[in-house]
Parts: structure tokens; C-alpha cells; sequence
């Protein structure tokens, strides 16, 4: 399945480290878990503030589907 | 620091109409963008009429709005605002909590829109790290109190407002105490347990909260009313940090102006119940690649 991913700020790194652009589209295996696409690319889960798949805030056992557009968010709280 | 909607409403209607007629002898027809002429009253007349009736500007202002005539000053707030949301705005309190980037932002566009009574609580004094970002920042204040100068620039502003400052670090009992009559709250803090705090505080209060907060190239905004999860669904996945992502990217001058800015346009919305405010919905927005992400908080 095609999965569309979008890392913000700090996580640019992890796409990076993937060597893969910012914004990009990659392709995974069926039935992947959000838990598991983070494992998967080495991506700390208290790195991460908000998962957000389609638009939506997602919990980490949201299992992923063909054509999602996922967007990580690392926490942000200076004023 | 009686509420200025009080007074309005005592005015007794003998007094108000003395007041009316006398403002109309001021009255200048003046052109609006869109080439229509509309009454307005110049600055210098609603000073006048305020120390010759002995009230406060906000009240002359109030009075003539209600008359249809225009405080000048506001005549380009009037076509997306109107005349109601104008006086509405004059009668409101908004709370500014935190006077950096974010809050000294907010409080100059408070007092530009004309929102009447400013609660403004910060409890450092400007330092040189400052200059890049914080609007009330300048070579000359280095070491003043953060609200003291909040209070000198809305009275440059806008006579009309009239600032409470809080220069306190405050908790719970603190926040409760200081923003009980707020109609908003902003947060403009800078650590994810004050946050939390001002958070409950404003759940206590049943008053709506407006968060921001910035790091680098983003920034996010949401509106939390009194019955909706708010931060709780936001810091959610992991908080045992401080802070965020702006220990590493720092704050640079842009930024906090515009989230700051989103953040009052939150609060117009609010007080005025117009548009559709952030509830539920956090708006990132990340400068570098130009996107925007309005995303979805409840399931």
C-alpha cells in the first residue's frame, strides 16, 4: 500500500535518517499499525506529540490503509 | 476596576442623550474604502466629550457606536466587525497570560481592535534575548517589568483600553484569583505544566482558552472551550518535558507575531460568536514548506 508522509519540524530528521524527502510517498506493507510504521522507521515515540492520519489525531493502534496521508508532530511550546 | 459595561448601562438615558447631542456637533462625514460616507467622530472629540462628561473614553466610544456614529479610529475594523461587535468588543475583558512573544503580540492587537479591558500577567523583566521577537521589547527597557511596559504601550495605543497588570509568577490560586471576569483567556505561556495549570484554571472559570505556541518556522493555535479535551488530546502521546521543539529551533522574529495574530483573530470570534473557532481543531502551521494542517483532535 501506498502511504503518504509528512514530518514537521524537529522530525525531519527521521525522514532523513530514512532517506526519504520531507514530504513524501512510500510504500508499506498491508496492515501496519501506526505503533509498528514508527518502529519500523526508527521513530521515537516521545519524539512524536501528534500522529495525525487523513487529517485526523490517531492513536498509535490505528492501523493503516492504502492511500493514507500521515503527518507526524513533535511537541511545540515556546511563547 | 469596575467593568466598564456596568457603568454603560447605569448611564441614565437623560445624561446619554446629552452626551449624543453634544457628539454630534463633532460629527465628520468621512469616506470609507468603498467610497460610502459614514459619521464618524474624530479622536480629539471623543477625548472632549470624555473629560467634559467626565468618562472614560471607551464609554463615549461605547455611546456613539450605539448611535450609529463612528469612532474614527475604528472605521477599518467596521466592515468585517460592525458597529455591535465594535461596542461589544469596548465592553470586553481578555486576558493575556504571559508577555513574550505571543502575549506582547496579542496585547498590541488587543488594543488595536479595541478591546476595552486587558489582563496582562507575565512575571520576568525584558532582557536582551528578547529584542528579536517580543513587540514590547526596546533598547530602552531592558530590565522593566514585562507588564509595566504592556501597560505604557496600550495607553500609546488606545486610551480607551485599560490594562490590569499582574507581574507574578502564578499558580493555580494565582490564575484563578487574577482571571475570574475574564470573557477569553490567551494562552501565550512557555512551558507545557504552566500550560496545563491555566488550562484547568480556565475550565474552573468556564471561560474559553485560546493556546498558541511556536518553535522555530511553526506554530500551532486552538481554541478550548470549558467542556472540550484541549491539551489533554494535544500533549496526549508523551509530555514529561518542559519544552518542545524550540529548545533545539529557538523562536525567531516572525513566528510568535503571526501566531499571536491567529490567537486574537481566535478571540474576535469568540467574543463577537462569529466565523468557526479552532474547537477541537489544532492549526499547524509550518513556515518552511508553507503548510497548513487544521488537524482533527476528537475522533
Amino acid at each position: 500500500m501506498e502511504i503518504e508522509l509528512r514530518f514537521y519540524a524537529t522530525l525531519v530528521k527521521y525522514a532523513e535518517k530514512n532517506k526519504i524527502p520531507q514530504f513524501s510517498t512510500v510504500e508499506l506493507e498491508e496492515g501496519l499499525t501506526l505503533a509498528s510504521f514508527l518502529e519500523k522507521f526508527g521513530i521515537l515515540r516521545e519524539h512524536v506529540r501528534i500522529a495525525m492520519v487523513n487529517g485526523k489525531r490517531a492513536e498509535l493502534d490505528q492501523v493503516l490503509r492504502d492511500g493514507d496521508r500521515v503527518g507526524l508532530f513533535p511537541p511545540v511550546g515556546g511563547g | 476596576m469596575e467593568n466598564g459595561s456596568t457603568k454603560t448601562t447605569d448611564m441614565d438615558d437623560l445624561k446619554k442623550n446629552t452626551i449624543i447631542s453634544e457628539m454630534k456637533k463633532y460629527v465628520q462625514k468621512f469616506k470609507a474604502p468603498d467610497g460610502s460616507l459614514y459619521d464618524g467622530l474624530p479622536l480629539q472629540a471623543v477625548q472632549k466629550l470624555a473629560s467634559a462628561f467626565h468618562l472614560p473614553t471607551r464609554e463615549v466610544e461605547g455611546a456613539a457606536l450605539e448611535n450609529k456614529i463612528l469612532p474614527s479610529r475604528y472605521s477599518r475594523n467596521i466592515g468585517t466587525i460592525g458597529f455591535k461587535g465594535q461596542a461589544r468588543l469596548l465592553k470586553s475583558k481578555v486576558a493575556v497570560v504571559g508577555l513574550g512573544g505571543l502575549g506582547g503580540t496579542a496585547a498590541e492587537l488587543l488594543a488595536r481592535l479595541g478591546v476595552g479591558q486587558i489582563i496582562a500577567l507575565d512575571a520576568e523583566t525584558f532582557e536582551e534575548s528578547d529584542l528579536n521577537r517580543q513587540l514590547l521589547a526596546t533598547e530602552e527597557n531592558m530590565g522593566e517589568e514585562k507588564t509595566i511596559s504592556a501597560v505604557k504601550r496600550a495607553a500609546k495605543i488606545n486610551s480607551s483600553v485599560e490594562v490590569f497588570p499582574y507581574q507574578i509568577r502564578a499558580g493555580e490560586k494565582e490564575f484563578r484569583e487574577i482571571l475570574k471576569g475574564a470573557d477569553v483567556i490567551i494562552d501565550a505561556l512557555d512551558t507545557f505544566s504552566a500550560r496545563l495549570v491555566l488550562q484547568k484554571t480556565a475550565k474552573d472559570l468556564k471561560t474559553p482558552l485560546v493556546h498558541g505556541a511556536i518553535a522555530g518556522f511553526v506554530g500551532e493555535v486552538t481554541t478550548i472551550f470549558p467542556e472540550d479535551p484541549g491539551l489533554d488530546l494535544i500533549y496526549g502521546l508523551s509530555h514529561k518535558d518542559e519544552k518542545g521543539a524550540e529548545m533545539s529551533l529557538g523562536a525567531p522574529t516572525a513566528t510568535p507575531a503571526i501566531v499571536a495574530a491567529l490567537q486574537v483573530q481566535e478571540v474576535v470570534k469568540v467574543l463577537l460568536k462569529i466565523g468557526k473557532p479552532l474547537r477541537n481543531r489544532l492549526l499547524f502551521l509550518d513556515c518552511e514548506t508553507c503548510s497548513v494542517e487544521v488537524i482533527e483532535l476528537k475522533s
